[in-house]
């Protein structure tokens, strides 16, 4: 497979800017993630270095080589879409051979068959062969459509979403494989997707896009616990980080109207706060303690099985906490809690930027 | 305010159960939600109390009256859909003054009834906005506030968060709550999300096949489903449900091999009613301990970083995968071998062949 660099891509549909001067690096062998909301310009990152779409301004690279001035077929690039684009009329074998039919590739047809068999085993669709595409359900649809992506080894794989038109049970089981796959055969792919949850799970590195920007880019434990913004701290994590104003003197940090104060020793050590900030702090970082230094009145209980979220009400903020399992408190309960010093995050509250290291 | 008895209600449509007879008691300022995939009933359901759908059979109460054949224009209930059906010529306003207006209300109860709600949704700026002009989940809040205003003793939601996306329904999931937490109105909520059932729900009806499956709170559908369907759709990922062999010895071979001793206090139970053979063991991915001691083994097959913790998804053999929580700090690797424990009190145990739950009760 290949490595893949995006050099200042900027891409205008007329007056609107769609990519804003974007570079990264997709290693050999690299899971990358794109994740964004909807219209920061996944999409179109996507179908430039395919070559379907043509940037204004910058390169597409592949192993230190200009793809500029290819068409797409040359580029050798599988892409994977939202929706299943599959041959209706065509048996599944059918459908996956095609990529290898192609006039420009000519593969032999034993070949074929060693190669559709190997894929069909490994998405676990060898039972359905036969079958034509119109009968599958969804999920055996989108795991024959990654499968016609792969069935040939093309420099670099480009995935659109192809998890979010399956139900829940069904994106997770596939996600897992998905990963899997790709780890085992070690495929450059570069997955877009706006679900924090699969950026997190499956990515090596993830890049956040937003308005056609790169925002960070960084492993999934850097972007979750080392977030560059508070726009990258909300965008992943599920419930929200809360978000904080805060002040801050030569000593302390204070919470406006909660009476959170937390001693500057323990959060930051040779950064310069400014007097106004974002104090972030993740849901399960806060955590309900009967000897914890900070008080609170349960406003809200959403029980969900695995963990229970608290909404607290402190002061007239609303701070949502995690805790584990189905939790005994009720609406109303006060509540003492700690948070974690050393899993804080501290912004700065007229740019959003990260203050910390 | 209001409750609600379903009593041997159904729906036929033809000679297919859109609903099979159920029972359900509804107490004043509950909120009920009703689960299960597309297809399940559940919306026939809401549709029979609101009185838009006839039953075939059985009977409805609210407050201890006979509603069975009442219009639902006389039930004095609200109805929240799915989509936002609100009047696109009309401001929003307006559109919250129209429920009240066209029962003719004098204007100055109309007016203070609307700014109640106006304040408790805290959309008092939008009011002079068309619908047109509002996002996704300012129209929902509007919608809401034209369906609280009436105060109606019940409320029917079909779906209301479904066409938001997951953002806006977090934050809105809590605002429904709160809004039930503070009116306390007998609330009926439709949904295929567990997460909004499990969130917003007193209690739970599971249904699936347009049978009701199971009845209970959060935690009872969570911790003690009663068969194999309710255990794999609640929770996201579901209930982890491994077949084995159950021996003699109160040990069940799983597949790879591996043994597990079962707790005690099941083994009369597992006795009785399985003797030797097949089993389904059930257990949340919270519930397994990784221990290179533990009993059960198997090979990384994906590691799932979910923020404060990872899930391990772990190949017992050939296809059985299974997911495992851990902590993060320590490190895993594609294919490592693992061995984990399952913890005695969050273990089930399910019978394959007729798919329930079994009970260590059962042994009385």
């Amino acid at each position: 497979m290949s490595q893949v660099i995006l050099q200042n891509v900027t891409k205008r549909f007329k007056s609107v800017s769609a990519l804003n001067d974007v570079s990264f690096e997709l290693k050999d062998g690299e899971f990358y993630v794109l994740l964004g909301p909807t219209g920061a310009g996944k999409t179109t990152t996507l179908r430039v270095i395919a070559g379907l779409e043509k940037q204004n301004g910058g390169s597409v690279l592949f192993d230190g080589q200009t793809m500029d001035a290819l068409p797409p077929a040359e580029r050798d690039v599988a892409f994977v879409f939202q929706q299943y684009s599959l041959y209706p009329t065509m048996s599944v074998y059918d459908n996956l051979a095609f990529p290898l039919r192609s006039p420009i590739r000519k593969t032999p047809e034993p070949e074929i068959k060693t190669r559709v068999s190997a894929i069909a085993e490994v998405l676990r669709i060898s039972h359905l062969l036969t079958r034509k595409t119109a009968k599958l359900s969804g999920g055996e649809m989108q795991r024959v459509s990654i499968g016609r992506a792969i069935v040939r080894q093309p420099r670099v794989y480009l995935m659109d979403e192809p998890l979010s038109n399956l139900d829940a049970k069904l994106r997770e089981a596939l996600r897992v494989e998905l990963a899997h796959l790709q780890k085992t055969q070690g495929s450059t792919t570069l997955f877009v997707t706006h679900d924090q949850i699969e950026a997190l799970t499956m990515a090596d590195r993830i890049a956040v896009l937003d308005h056609g920007k790169i925002m960070q880019i960084g492993t999934p434990d850097d972007i979750y616990d080392r977030p560059a913004s508070t726009f990258v701290a909300q965008l992943v994590g599920a419930p929200k980080i809360n978000l904080l104003d805060a002040s801050c003197d030569d000593n302390a940090l204070s919470v406006e109207h909660t009476g959170l104060r937390l001693p500057l020793v323990e959060l930051v050590r040779d950064v310069l706060l400014p007097s106004r900030l974002i104090l972030g702090i993740r849901p399960e970082d806060v955590r309900p303690a009967t000897d914890g230094p900070f008080t609170g009145q349960v406003g809200l209980v959403e029980p969900l099985g695995v963990e229970t979220l608290l909404h607290l009400e402190v002061g007239g903020r609303m701070v949502v906490s995690t805790v584990p399992g189905i939790s005994a408190l009720r609406r109303g309960d006060a509540v003492r809690f700690n948070v974690v010093r050393e899993r804080l995050h501290l912004f700065d509250a007229v740019t959003g930027t990260r203050l910390q290291r | 305010m209001a409750t609600i008895e379903l009593r041997q209600v159904e729906k036929k449509f033809g000679e297919v159960y859109a609903v099979r007879p159920m029972d359900l008691t509804i107490g004043d300022g509950e909120f009920v939600a009703l689960l299960g995939p597309s297809g399940c009933g559940k919306t026939t359901t809401l549709r029979m109390i609101s009185g838009l759908e006839a039953v075939t059979g059985g009977r409805i109460y609210i407050n201890g009256k006979d509603v069975t054949w009442l219009r639902a224009s006389e039930r004095d209930i609200a109805f929240v859909f799915q989509f936002f059906a609100l009047y696109p010529q009309m401001t929003v306003r307006q559109n919250i003054a129209f429920p009240l207006e066209s029962q003719g209300e004098k204007r100055d109860v109309v007016n203070r009834q609307i700014d109640e709600v106006v304040k408790m949704l805290d959309i008092g700026h939008l009011l002079n906005k068309k619908p047109g002009a509002l996002s996704g989940g300012d129209k929902q809040r509007v919608a809401l506030a034209r369906s609280l205003v009436r105060k109606p003793a019940c409320f029917l939601m079909d779906e209301p968060l479904g066409a938001l996306d997951a953002e806006f329904r977090e934050a809105m999931r809590a605002e429904i709550k709160g809004l039930h937490l503070a009116q306390h109105a007998t609330t009926v909520y439709v949904t295929h999300d567990q997460v909004e059932a499990m969130a917003m729900g007193d209690r739970i009806v599971v249904m699936s096949n347009a049978v009701v499956q199971q009845i209970g709170s959060p935690a009872q559908v969570y911790h003690d489903p009663v068969n194999l369907f309710v255990a794999n759709f609640i929770g996201s990922p579901g209930m982890q449900l491994v077949k084995g062999q159950y021996g003699a010895d109160g040990a069940i071979q799983l597949p790879g091999g591996s043994l597990y001793s079962v707790p005690v206090h099941w083994r009369t139970a597992l006795d009785t009613k399985i003797g030797r053979g097949e089993i389904v063991v059930g257990f949340r991915p919270e519930a397994a301990e990784v221990d290179e001691n533990g009993p059960v083994a198997g090979n990384v097959f994906g590691i799932d970083l979910h923020g404060s913790y990872v899930v391990l998804h772990v190949d017992l053999a050939g296809d059985q995968l299974v997911q495992v929580r851990a902590r993060r700090d320590h490190e895993y690797g594609l294919d490592m071998p693992i061995r984990f424990g399952l913890n005695a009190d969050m273990v089930r145990f399910f019978d394959p062949k007729t798919e329930l739950a079994l009970h260590p009760e059962a042994s009385a």
